[in-house]
């Protein structure tokens, strides 16, 4: 029993855990914030695709940081955050537009984003081994500096998703409406794009860009199975969001596994526990009335 | 007093079709007006164009005394789409719904007292026991009246209701009715296929056509006689159908 509680307290003692722990929990709380605006307007891809066009926005980054003869990868994450939140505002505009559809527009980026990334690199001077720590995450490796540009932009994105929480719930409930109400709902809806390029810009650390989306989606997929209510579903995605986040780094670290894909499969067990037990919970509901 | 809904010669195109042609329209307050006509006649890209959903090729539109736009007041209308996608993503309950319904324009919340006041439109819709329920475990009837819920919460002057009886029950219908008619300032202009259960509410009627406008008058006169028995829509006046021979 010491032993364990030993090996416990071991790895929380470890500066990289904390930080990995901090980031995780706090980005696994905003992210699904995010993801339910998202899951609502039927966009549940577009951070994958937001995600893709970051690792253009990282090569691009290190190109300039290159050639600004700073440190390789300086500017890897603010290139990350210019180029998704360029690209979530232009597929939004295109969405819009209606000339491309929207599933053709994120086609596109999935495309555009990743050939662009991998010829970019190159031509800073990078391999496409240099992607990899932004493709699969990198949540081991944190830096003091890196911990708190997350938590700044974990908490930039949770308070906007929190204090535009009714805008942003009503222009993606029922665009129409809204819009007869006099809601700006194109203001929204770029509002809405712009903190899910955020968040994949911060998730990218967690668990890659590849996986990005998963932090979103994953936890409102599995909460919404149950809840009745828009802002419950919310509240349970982000406490759900933050457990599997820790719970998944732990586990992690006691099996060495990666650490990013160690999250996203919990959760999505966590969805599979979820879509199975739902029936026997409706039984237990409808005997209780 | 100014009307409150006025068209001015509106055209309207989609896609390179024109769907609506030369309509005149004005409103005033007070007023209850049926807007019938066939599918296809045009009846909810009207309404939508009035609303400012969809813009207008050709011609004015005044709502409220304002054309429409950010200076339009909005809480002093409110509309009933004829089908609302609310509930059928992420779970929403008709509290979460008819809330929403309380806010306009840029400001980002919904005033104080927003929950009480939603929960006494859900109780004036006679959904008291339903505030919680999520939408998707509504009958068609009882989102209906979520939606009328939503509109009227903001307590408006007008409102403009697209097909509010499409599969609603007939208990459904006559309380939809009811929570109309208890607001008695109240404007309304309501899509309709075929009056039912709102003839009683409504006190004139506009029928299109083709995207025209036909026949404008008191419901009665505009409907076509034999409507009781055949339960349809009035017929374009250039149709071969007898029923039919108003014009404005």
């Amino acid at each position: 029993m010491s032993a364990y509680l030993d090996y416990w307290l071991e790895m929380l003692a470890d500066p990289l855990v904390q930080r990995a722990l901090t980031v995780a929990v706090i980005v696994g709380a905003a992210a699904p914030v995010v993801g339910t605006y998202l899951v609502q307007r039927r966009l549940a891809l577009l951070g994958d695709g937001i995600g893709h066009v970051a690792l253009t926005g990282v090569a691009l980054g290190w190109l300039i940081g290159t050639g600004m003869g700073l440190a390789p990868g300086a500017l890897a994450v603010p290139g990350a955050v210019v180029a998704a939140v360029v690209g979530a505002v232009v597929i939004e505009l295109v969405r819009t537009s209606g000339r491309t559809s929207g599933d053709l527009a994120l086609a596109l980026m999935f495309y555009g984003g990743i050939a662009g990334g991998a010829a970019l690199i190159k031509v800073a001077g990078g391999t496409s081994a240099t992607l990899v720590a932004y493709l699969f995450g990198s949540l081991s490796t944190l830096s003091a500096a890196d911990v708190v540009t997350s938590v700044a932009l974990a908490a930039v994105i949770l308070a906007v998703g929190l204090a535009g929480r009714w805008a942003l719930f009503a222009a993606a409930l029922d665009e129409d409406f809204a819009k007869a109400s006099g809601v700006p709902t194109g203001f929204w809806n770029v509002v809405s794009a712009t903190l899910a390029a955020l968040t994949v810009t911060v998730a990218m650390r967690v668990v890659g860009l590849l996986l990005v989306s998963a932090l979103m989606i994953v936890p409102v997929a599995v909460t919404q199975l149950w809840a009745r209510s828009f802002w419950r579903t919310m509240a349970a995605a982000a406490a759900l969001g933050a457990v599997t986040g820790a719970a998944g780094l732990v586990a992690s670290y006691w099996y060495d596994l990666p650490p990013g894909a160690t999250i996203v499969v919990l959760a999505i067990v966590l969805y599979a526990v979820a879509a199975i037990g739902r029936p026997l919970l409706e039984r237990v509901r409808v005997s209780r009335q | 007093m100014s009307p409150l809904i006025e068209a001015r010669a509106l055209d309207v195109s989609l896609a390179g079709n024109r769907i609506l042609t030369g309509i005149d329209l004005v409103i005033q307050p007070g007023e209850r007006v049926g807007l019938l006509g066939a599918n296809g006649s045009g009846k909810s890209t009207l309404v939508k164009a009035l609303l400012g959903l969809i813009p207008a090729t050709a011609g004015q539109v005044r709502v409220c005394g304002r054309e429409p736009g950010r200076q339009l007041p909005w809480g002093e209308l409110a509309y009933v789409p004829q089908t609302s996608p609310a509930g059928s993503g992420v779970p929403t309950s008709a509290l979460d719904v008819v809330r929403a319904g309380l806010l306009t324009g840029w400001g980002p919340w919904p005033p104080r007292g927003a929950k009480a006041r939603a929960l006494a439109a859900l109780a004036q819709a006679g959904l008291k026991d339903q505030a919680r329920t999520p939408m998707s475990r509504l009958s068609g009837g009882q989102r209906h009246r979520v939606l009328l819920a939503r509109a009227l919460v903001r307590e408006p002057r007008l409102v403009v209701m697209d097909e509010p009886l499409a599969g609603v029950d007939a208990a459904s219908a006559d309380q939809l009715v009811a929570a109309l008619a208890d607001r008695a300032d109240l404007t309304a202009l309501v899509v309709l296929h075929d009056p039912g259960p709102f003839e009683r509410y409504l006190g004139r009627g506009i029928v299109l056509s083709h995207g025209q406008v036909v026949a404008d008058g008191p419901l009665g006169e505009v409907l076509p006689t034999d409507h009781h028995h055949h339960h349809e829509p009035p017929r374009p006046a250039h149709s071969h159908a007898p029923a039919l021979e108003v014009h404005p």
